[in-house]
């Protein structure tokens, strides 16, 4: 879904591990066609992340930053957050948001915090 | 002829076998692992755990049994007042040389993460491994209602 110049991606059900990776692509060319300054990756809709599918979602928000767009993961459910913890996934490099509300808040702030920083560079 | 038994099964436990060979067996695996979860009371948490944890070890099967081929095994569990689910993933790949470097997180033979078992065993009450070069893995899962 498109939202200005923010794409949101949805993703619910039970994922296998192809459909992730066709997500992953999808995206990824969504985000150059559409030429989107962020992106929001929505996984309330995913009751089990396991290792390869949080290792797929980590490595698409790197691909979206080296488009140049933001990207943020929102929307972990508490008890997928304990279940990554304990299997020994923290995804440290990766935005996060509670919801999407918020994650547009920070894919906002960045963006702020991106121009501010270009700006200072010029003078 | 006459059978005893010393103790006389109560009650017979459901049993519900996957066969595992290929990617989407993964999604038989959660779901039968979730649908037993809940028969067994688990909490949201400790549902979540055990099905990752069976994800885990079910996707193990596809990278490293011989042909990618196994059975996982899930069954309700009791003991006293406690009940749960247990899952059992048996391969007959070629087995694991050293289990105590397999289980060390971040040893990986297959470029993998390295937290398949390591994590698993975090995420569930109990875990066992079974392995012997040549013959294959038995990992056993279990997770309790308390």
């Amino acid at each position: 879904m498109r939202m200005g110049q923010d794409l949101l991606v949805t993703l619910h059900g039970d994922l296998d591990d192809r459909t992730v990776e066709s997500i992953e692509q999808n995206v990824t060319s969504e985000v150059a066609r559409t030429r989107a300054r962020g992106t929001l990756i929505d996984v309330s809709g995913l009751d089990v992340v396991d290792s390869f599918v949080a290792q797929v979602l980590a490595r698409l928000v790197r691909m979206i930053r080296l488009l140049g767009a933001e990207a943020a993961i929102v929307g972990i459910r508490p008890a997928v957050a304990i279940t990554l913890v304990e299997l020994g996934i923290s995804m440290p490099d990766v935005t996060t948001a509670l919801n999407a509300e918020q994650g547009m808040a920070r894919l906002r702030r960045m963006r702020a915090d991106g121009m501010r920083i270009d700006h200072d560079n010029h003078c | 002829m006459t059978i005893t038994a010393d103790n006389p099964p109560a009650e017979l436990l459901a049993v519900t076998t996957v066969t595992i060979g290929a990617e989407s067996d993964l999604l038989r695996v959660r779901s039968t692992m979730r649908a037993y979860a809940r028969q067994a009371g688990l909490g949201l948490t400790a549902t979540t755990k055990v099905v990752t944890a069976g994800s885990e070890l079910a996707r193990n099967i596809l990278r490293y049994a011989t042909g990618g081929q196994g059975v996982a095994t899930v069954q309700e569990a009791a003991s006293g007042q406690k009940t749960g689910v247990q899952a059992v993933f048996a391969d007959r790949g070629p087995g694991i040389a050293d289990l105590e470097q397999a289980m060390r997180s971040g040893f990986s033979t297959a470029g993998g993460l390295g937290l398949g078992l390591p994590g698993s065993r975090r995420l569930v009450d109990e875990f066992a491994i079974d392995s012997a070069p040549g013959l294959g893995t038995r990992v056993t899962i279990c997770q309790w209602n308390r």
